[in-house]
């Protein structure tokens, strides 16, 4: 290396590395190729996706149309179909699951990033990864043999009694329905959010607390006005890869929302998810009609997925533009 | 490098020694009920004759027909008949028919949780179909009151659970509502998955068999099989002939026997509310699907072998795996329907 340019020896390694740089020229560009093709293959496959769905759903968006979105029907002996009951179910468990895991992923990861000493928050976290692991089948045993009766004569009661007026805590309760599905859902993806929110919560700087503290905040406050408003666009991120957990679970899903295709503004009534039906009911699916409608649902459910994390994305931009500045992580 | 490669062939020449030993592999697909049975006579056939090997995958019985239609499985396997439309789909894809192949027997039983009822209850079918409809949704309802004269129902809301995966379960259930229930036939209809008027839907009969442990005052519908391996109580039915029967192994085999009468040709028959004075009304065949035409005469004359066996020796391992046996007058109709295999 030094050997190319021995008279000057403080410009040695920088020729040296230069024409090693050089020969690794045509590497890079390999390398940037392959990498690329990796990247390209990720929007390949949803590209494809689409496609398949498209195509493979032809005889049932040509049959229904739009109706498809907004009938309530669903009879595979009279080949009936339509998506209503599944969107409507999907949306509100995945709604009621985000309400309840948001508040408790978050406020959980404020206190394991900044308020719990490092060795309990370690420890915490290994336990909060493990429940991340879980499969789904596993949440959904939990819900029928725990959440199931637990609601049926606990929770029933205690919100029917004093709330029954509002149309939300009405009518009667199996156990399984919209409130139990969505309780499942929210154990199952408050692990993501502590998870992600406490990474995001402890790589912002340490000069943003300080100068907190040393402006005379309290801990709190220098955690609640600088630090989470700082970490607010990954906080932002949890919540919504969380959302796409929920809209796409299936398995715990089906064990507890009761597997009807009806609409009721009953939180304890029984519902239906698209992922659910979807598992349920292909396998068996004889008529092409029948088949193509499930596909169909596919396709509305990709739809769904799509359309939130579009208006999540418009969301960010919307909130870190008003915020004052703050953004990166 | 040199190392992966020699790995690679290593595991080729075992794989491809593994094919050869195989001799001839015959691939089946279809009803998920059948398979601990099918996966038992396969793999003492294959004991038996060990140059031939069965691989079935339990997928459904939608599935099944699908596959053994596009041709990429031997012989499919289904719960509830093929109907005109899909064996016509058939003749056109392939240019030759075919077949079912009756294997063995299985029946839907009602069962319930009422706190407080230990007693086996009677249902009449139109309790059942009353039940399902909607219609009667209170326990003490003279309709069931009626055929369990001093049992002490419960004035409570009656919770219907049914499967809410399309199943075998629920085709045999929806073609007995069928058939005794004018109504439900025209609202409801026979299916793997229908539109139920009311109820909840449970995930495979672990899925109903749980809602109804759990809920009180619920009633729903599992496979016998599950019911006798689970001991889950379950109720006795009113057959055509007017007497109340449990279902058990003998009283499905006697529904068969009962319709084998008027068996047609093809063995596409339902024998729901079939007749006979001990039969179980709500019980059905599980059929295999062969091909009428099957162009390897190796494999063909493999798969004759086997349902030539299937239907004497085969139906031997039948009851310990709690499945009922075909009766003896099905046997020799299909032993003359073997030979329909070309």
């Amino acid at each position: 290396m030094a050997i190319a340019n021995p008279t000057i020896p403080s410009a040695g390694p920088a020729a040296g590395s230069r024409s090693f740089l050089s020969k690794l020229r045509d590497g890079d560009e390999i390398a940037r190729l392959i990498t690329f093709l990796f990247a390209a293959s990720v929007v390949l496959i949803t590209v494809l996706l689409v496609y398949e769905l498209w195509i493979n759903s032809a005889l049932a968006r040509h049959k229904f149309g739009l109706e498809f979105f907004v009938t309530q029907v669903w009879d595979p002996v009279m080949d009936q179909y339509g998506a209503l009951p599944f969107i409507y179910g999907t949306l509100v468990t995945s709604v009621v699951a985000l309400l309840l895991a948001v508040p408790l992923g978050i406020g959980a990861s404020i206190f394991l990033a900044e308020l719990a000493p490092a060795r309990v928050s370690d420890t915490l976290q290994f336990f909060i990864d493990l429940l991340a692991a879980v499969p789904s089948v596993i949440y959904g045993l939990l819900g029928v043999f725990i959440v199931v009766p637990l609601m049926r004569t606990v929770i029933y009661p205690a919100l029917n009694k004093p709330l029954g007026f509002l149309p939300f805590f009405k009518g009667p309760s199996y156990g399984v329905g919209f409130l139990t599905a969505g309780i499942v859902m929210a154990i199952m993806v408050i692990p993501y959010i502590i998870s992600v929110s406490r990474e995001v919560l402890l790589s912002v700087p340490r000069d943003q607390r300080e100068a907190a503290l040393a402006l005379g905040s309290t801990r709190w406050e220098s955690t609640w006005k600088v630090v989470v408003p700082f970490a607010k666009t990954g906080i932002m991120g949890s919540i919504f890869l969380a959302l796409a957990r929920a809209l796409g679970e299936t398995m715990a899903v089906t064990m507890v929302i009761g597997n009807t295709p009806k609409i009721s503004a009953s939180l304890f009534a029984t519902g239906y998810s698209i992922a659910a039906v979807i598992a349920n009911e292909f396998t068996e699916a004889t008529g092409d009609l029948y088949l193509q409608a499930l596909i169909e649902l596919g396709l509305v459910l990709f739809l769904l997925t799509f359309i939130l994390n579009g208006l999540a994305r418009l969301l960010i931009v919307v909130t870190t533009q008003k915020g004052s500045g703050v953004v990166n992580r | 490098m040199k190392r992966t490669a020699l790995l690679l062939t290593a595991v080729l020449a075992l794989g491809a020694l593994v094919w050869a030993q195989n001799g001839l592999l015959i691939n089946g697909a279809g009803a998920t009920f059948p398979y601990p049975i099918y996966s038992k006579w396969f793999d003492v056939y294959h004991q038996k004759n060990s140059s031939i090997q069965f691989n079935y995958q339990s997928i459904g019985s939608g599935g099944g027909i699908k596959q053994v239609t596009e041709g990429t499985v031997d012989f499919g396997a289904t719960d509830g008949p093929m109907n005109d439309e899909q064996l016509k789909a058939f003749q056109d894809k392939r240019g030759s028919g075919i077949l079912h192949f009756p294997a063995v027997l299985g029946a839907d039983v009602p069962t319930y949780n009422i706190p407080g009822v230990t007693a086996e209850l009677n249902f009449t079918p139109e309790a059942l179909a009353g039940i399902f409809l909607g219609k009667i949704t209170k326990w003490n309802d003279p309709a069931i009151a009626g055929a369990n004269k001093g049992v002490n129902l419960p004035a409570q809301d009656i919770v219907v659970v049914h499967r809410s995966d399309g199943s075998g379960t629920t085709y045999i259930w929806t073609d007995y509502l069928a058939k005794i229930s004018e109504e439900w036939k025209s609202k409801v209809g026979k299916g793997t998955s229908v539109n139920w008027p009311v109820g909840l839907g449970g995930k495979g009969n672990e899925g109903v068999a749980g809602l109804v442990k759990q809920t009180p005052n619920a009633f729903g519908y599992v496979e016998l099989i599950y019911a006798i391996q689970n001991n889950m109580p379950y109720g006795r039915v009113k057959n055509s002939s007017g007497a109340f029967v449990k279902a058990d192994l003998a009283s499905v085999t006697a529904a068969a026997a009962g319709a084998s009468k008027d068996m047609p040709e093809d063995f596409r028959v339902s024998i729901t509310n079939a007749p006979g004075k001990t039969a179980y009304p709500i019980s059905s065949f599980t059929w295999l699907l062969i091909p009428a035409k099957i162009q390897d005469g190796a494999k063909r004359d493999a798969i004759k072998g086997f349902l030539k066996w299937m239907v004497t020796d085969g139906q031997g391992y039948a009851e310990q795996l709690s499945y009922a046996k075909l009766p003896k007058e099905v046997v020799e109709k299909e032993k003359k329907a073997i030979d329909k295999v070309q």
